[in-house]
Order: structure tokens, then sequence, then C-alpha cells
């Protein structure tokens, strides 16, 4: 029977959308009148909706974490993913205790430490040595602890020359050393990471990674990691939950998990109406794109990933009784509209014929090579035989979006360095080294 | 089985004693910290903690004691004035650093958990140094006047001992008060800016810059109402034996210093709860 460290009983936090001023105060009103004087529950909390960001709600609260319980056992390494607004930094805030849950409780073992809190506290006018003192003290660590430890901390931040000089004076990397310095040595029991590896540079997101793994080995703490990163999520993490519009939406081991948030965070974009995008240029019309699906080699529903088998589905139509010499192209752009990848039908397969009616065209990526981002989808059908002086049946300018998730393409259990991260493309390959 | 539980409601009064007992260092690095970096990078340095109090003392005494005539009641006006401006500098700087608590440490308190309390006592124990120093020069003033002035004129009397209790009272009321603003300004900025110059206005409905005698009959009762009134009358008489010792006025600004202390403390350790989502 292992020890749980975390438990989270119906946890529940509400937030008023919009701005905090015109009517806060009649609805302080109301509510101090409703649950002081006549002993009745916050009449706030019955009209919260779930959060769902994209969809425009009719109440003015929502429900940023509605309903969530889980327990974590001792020595975990929890993987919480969701999309932006799923609640995960909402939940970190509540077990943080930064700020309080409206329902519900949560129970922990122990120390709480953030690897988001590198540097907080540091004033600019102190020196190294003094900032080391008050940012480990608002974290919690007694001066008699950092006294001992405090060799430990310079040498690992490498800032020894510098520690009595004001930390005005340092550089930044070193301001974010001496900090995450601190946060290191802290020994929490419980510790918990905010997309850590976003900010940072390489280096700085080595150690951290670092660090966590060797929180998690030594000593049976347990780790909490938000992240995006479905790469380092699945490398680092035993066990998974996933968050969706602020309920809890699975729970499991780590690959389960990151599945089932492929599955279930499809991208409005990847079916929206192809009809109603602007078109690039003059078309003949002959040809319509209709949609676009993402999809894994079932032709269910995926969000594309780095390194893994991407099939693309185009819906068209044809609006002719016939259209003769035909071939699709689509192209893939970086968010800045560089080309980058083209996939154009004609270099690998024949030109075709369609008849009047809906058809589908269907392109196979056995190995996406781009790299965790977004990008832009373009797509071109021309008629070559065209009875018309425009060539080009449709063609849709780059506008179609597509997220694409970070995975280990080399399946070596490495990771591309963020800043490269939406701006190159990769590709299977061999060194020799003699 | 667990060692801490984070729940909505918490019971009426719930101060986390044995927290701020354990964050006792941070609140020495706070106290240190603001005393430290106040005045780096100025020329005068602390020298600054003495000149603020003594040019304003100045000014008193062509405004209000040569313009306007106010009399101190017997006592040289530098030394009454000083009194005065030092006492009310620090119930002033108690009641700031309390009620902008939430504002100034938004960033800190946005990441990461400790009492809140820590950091306005923090700010009353920097602000009693920084009021011991002024302290320092009025002493200084003090025994120049003793030692030129004909023996007698100034009595100093055994009520002086009272004065460490006036100190704490001030720091409470000061800090029980701003802790109360604190929380709404969290919520309705306009609390901060209304507050600033009541704060301000407030000053001369203190005996600081006047004695109590001195004040018409009319106001004297309203005047008398002010908590701080009775200590403020009673540092003065200790030192110039001057005004009044009122020891009933004493009990009643002690009585409604516990009542706005456990108030405040309520209020904010409700606010600390929650307050990032509104700041």
């Amino acid at each position: 029977m292992s020890n749980i460290a975390i438990e989270f009983d119906n946890v529940g936090k509400m937030y008023r959308l919009g701005r905090v001023g015109t009517g806060t105060l009649s609805h302080d009103l109301n509510r101090w009148w409703t649950m002081n004087i006549l002993r009745k529950e916050d009449p706030y909390l019955k009209i919260g909706e779930a959060n769902d960001r994209s969809t425009k709600g009719h109440s003015d609260y929502v429900w940023a974490l509605r309903d969530i319980s889980f327990k974590v056992e001792q020595g975990d390494v929890v993987g919480i993913i969701g999309k932006n607004g799923a609640g995960k930094s909402t939940l970190l805030k509540l077990l943080s205790r930064i700020t309080s849950p409206s329902t519900g409780s949560i129970r922990y073992n122990g120390r709480i430490a953030s690897l988001l809190e590198v540097g907080t506290g540091f004033h600019p006018e102190m020196t190294g040595r003094e900032n080391i003192y008050m940012n480990a003290s608002i974290m919690g660590m007694t001066k008699k602890e950092i006294t001992r430890k405090l060799d430990e901390i310079v040498e690992f931040a490498g800032v020894e020359r510098y520690l009595d000089t004001p930390v005005k004076r340092y550089s930044s990397g070193m301001t974010v050393r001496l900090g995450f310095a601190v946060a290191a040595f802290l020994e929490p029991e419980i510790l918990v990471v905010d997309e850590v590896l976003t900010v940072g540079d390489a280096e700085f997101q080595k150690k951290a990674i670092g660090k966590m793994k060797e929180v998690s080995q030594t000593g049976g703490r347990t780790v909490l990691f938000v992240s995006h990163n479905m790469a380092a999520v699945r490398r680092l993490c035993k066990t998974g939950v996933l968050l969706q519009n602020g309920q809890l939406h699975f729970q499991g081991m780590t690959n389960d998990v990151i599945n089932e948030y492929m599955k279930s965070s499809l991208d409005s974009f990847s079916n929206a109406p192809l009809s109603d995008m602007p078109r690039g240029t003059k078309t003949n019309g002959f040809v319509r794109f209709l949609g676009i699906e993402f999809l894994d080699r079932d032709n269910s529903p995926i969000e594309p990933c780095c390194g893994r088998f991407l099939r693309i589905r185009l819906k068209l139509v044809v609006k002719t009784k016939e259209v003769k010499s035909c071939y699709i192209s689509v192209g893939f752009r970086n968010i800045y509209g560089d080309p980058l990848m083209t996939f154009p039908s004609d270099m690998t397969i024949d030109d075709f014929s369609l008849t009047q009616g809906e058809h589908f065209a269907i392109l196979d990526i056995p190995k996406l090579p781009l790299t965790a981002g977004t990008y832009r989808v373009g797509l071109w059908c021309e008629v070559r035989n065209s009875i018309s002086s425009i060539s080009c049946a449709d063609y849709i300018d780059n506008t179609i979006k597509i997220e694409v998730n970070d995975d280990d393409f080399f399946n070596r259990g490495k990771q591309i360095a963020s800043h490269l991260c939406g701006k190159i493309v990769l590709c299977d390959h061999n060194w020799t080294i003699l | 089985m667990y060692t801490t539980e984070i729940k909505p409601h918490k019971k009426l009064l719930d101060i986390d004693l044995k927290g701020i007992w354990h964050y006792r260092d941070l609140y020495y690095m706070y106290v240190r910290r603001d005393i430290v970096t106040l005045y780096k990078q100025t020329i005068l340095g602390p020298l600054w903690y003495i000149i603020q109090p003594l040019f304003t003392t100045i000014m008193y005494m062509f405004v209000f004691g040569g313009l306007a005539g106010i009399s101190t009641d017997g006592a040289p006006q530098p030394l009454f004035y000083m009194a005065g401006i030092v006492l009310w500098g620090y119930f002033t700087q108690c009641f700031n650093t309390s009620s902008d608590v939430f504002g100034t440490n938004a960033n800190v308190f946005g990441k990461v958990y400790f009492p809140r309390l820590v950091v306005p006592l923090s700010g009353i124990t920097s602000g009693l140094l920084k009021m011991l120093i002024q302290l320092g020069i009025f002493v200084a003033i003090y025994i120049y006047y003793v030692l030129t002035l004909p023996s007698g004129t100034l009595s100093i009397n055994a009520s002086i001992l009272l004065f460490p209790v006036l100190i704490v009272m001030i720091a409470m009321h000061g800090m029980s008060w701003g802790l109360i603003v604190s929380s709404m300004t969290t919520k309705y900025r306009d609390m901060k800016f209304f507050v600033q110059f009541a704060i301000q206005l407030f000053m001369y409905a203190t005996p600081v810059i006047y004695p109590l005698s001195v004040a018409p009959e009319k106001y004297r009762d309203i005047i008398a109402l002010n908590p701080l009134t009775p200590i403020f009358e009673a540092f003065k008489y200790g030192c110039f034996g001057c005004g009044s010792l009122d020891w009933s006025g004493l009990l009643y600004s002690a009585i409604f210093m516990c009542i706005t202390l456990f108030i405040s403390v309520v209020i904010f350790s409700r606010t600390e709860r929650n307050f990032m989502d509104t700041v």
C-alpha cells in the first residue's frame, strides 16, 4: 500500500468574467445578503458555467475547475495536460495556496515548491547573497537551512564572483541561474513545474529537467508537471491527468492520457468550412475544396504529431460535368508564411479526372517532419485542359491553421530545442563517425 | 494523515500563528530588506531619516507656531512639533505599509504562499527602527533644552514610562486600520485614493500640531473620540508635563484598538485567500 501524497476532493474554482468593477459591488452586496442574512448558499456558485472559452456563455461566472477529484501517490511524476484554458494553471494555483478553491478541499503532505517561482522576491538593490536568503526564506526555508546550503547554492548557480554585488548588475541569465539554484536546493516533498521548459534557454531547460528527474528518483518525492510538450511529458511522467474545460477528463498511464488528449483536443480549425475561406486568386470555380481533416491510419481524427503518421483527407466537389487533367497540391508554411514543404500530386501520381459530385483526396505523410508549433496549410487545385482561360480551379492561400504537437521524432528520448520548434523540419538520417 | 488541508471556507478567526512563527526568518529578511534598500544609492543615506522630521518641524514652527500662532501649551515649539511629527510619521508608516500590502506585493503573493501577515508585521517593525532613529534626534534636542532652559520648564515625569505601550498602540492602530483598508483596495481601487488624502486630513483631527487644550470646546469632544488622541496627549504629558494624562481615554483607545485589530485580522485572512483573483 503506497502513500497518497496529494488528494483533490471535489475541487472547484469559480471566476467572474469580464471587468472587475462595474456591478461588483451589487454582486458583493447580494452575495453577502443571501449568505449571511438569509443563510443560503452563495447565489453565484449555482449559475456558473463550464469553462469553454471558444463559445460565448450566458453567465458572467465561469467554473475554471469543477468537481476535480484525484489522488497522487507519493513518488509519482504526474503530467497534467490539457488545452490552454483547461484549468491546469488554476489547479496549481490552488495547490500552492495562491488562491483558494470555491468548493471542495485539497489535502497534501509536506512542503510544496514550484520551479516557476524562480527568483521570487529578488530585490535589485540587494546583493546576490542577501537575495539568496530573501528568496529562500520566502519559499519557507529557515535561515539555518540556508546558511548550511549556501555554498552549494552558489556553486550550482556559478555566481561566486558576484555574490556581494547587487543583483541589478547581474545579467538576466545570472539572475535566473541564481533563482533556480535556490529552488533546486529547497528539497520540497512536492515539486510543481509549470511550463518551465518554455522559459529560459536550452541549458536552463536541461537543468530543470535533470532536477525534476533527480527529485523524483531520489527520496520518493512527488512531482506535478504541467506542459504542452508531449515529448517531455512522455519521457518524465509515469501517470497523467487530462483536464478539459475545467473538468477532469481522464486519468491514467501517460501514454493513454496523451492519446486521449490527442483525440479530444481536436482543433476546430481542422473541420472549418473551407467554402467560407478566402480564395487567394481568381479561380474558375470548377472544383471547390469543402473540408480538410487530419486523421490517423484508421481514419479517426487526431492532432498531428511530430514524427508520426498523418493522413490529410480533403473533401472537394466538382461543379461541372467533368474535369480532366487535374492535380492537387498541399503546402505547409510556418506562421510567418515562409514555405516549408509542398506535396504536389503531379509529382507522385498522374493527373486525374473527376466526375461531377463530391470526392475525397487522401494524402498520407508517413512521418510528419514538422516540429511542434503552428503552421499554415495551403490547398491548390488546378485543371490543366480547361476550357476557361484560368487554369486554377481552387486555391486556399495558406489560411488553414494546423497545430503540430511535439513528439519524439527520432525515438531516442531526446527533444528538439524549443527555440527551433515551429521553425525547422526534420528528416531521418544516419551519422557515422570514423 | 495529511499535513495541510486547503478548504474554501475557514473559521472566522483563523490566524496561522504556527505558520507565522515558522516564517520568522522571512519576517527578519523583510525588515532587513526595507532598511537596507530604502536609501541605497543616495548620498545622505540614513540621514534622510533625520532630515525629513527636522525640516518638517521647522516648517511647522513657521506656519503653525509663527503664522497661525497656535499655542504649544508651554512646551518649546521644536520639541512639541517634533514629538507630534515622529509619532504621526510612525502611525502613517504603519497604516500605509499595511494598506498597500496586496498592491506592492502582488507579484510575490501571486507566486508563493506564506502567511501574508508577515509582510505588514515586518513593515511596522522596520518603521519602528526608523522612528527610534528620529526619536534619537528628539532626545538630543530635548537634552539641549533641559540644559539651556531654567529648570522646571520641562517637567519630565514618570508617565514617560508608558512610552513603549503608546508606541505599540500606535503601531496596532495603524496596522489594523491599514489592513481593513487593504482588503478593500484590492477590489475597489477608489479606496486607495480616498484613503491617501483622508489620512492627511485625519492628522488635523488628532492633536499632533496642537494640544487638545487649545481646541475649541465644541470640537473637543469630537477630537476626544479619536482613539489616537489620548496616545498623543499622554506622550506629550510625559515629555513636557503639559496637557493631561487621561487614563479613561487610554482605556478607550486600547479597547478600540483590540476591536479593530480583531476585525482587521479576520478581514485580512479572508482577503489573502482570494485576492489574486481580483487584484
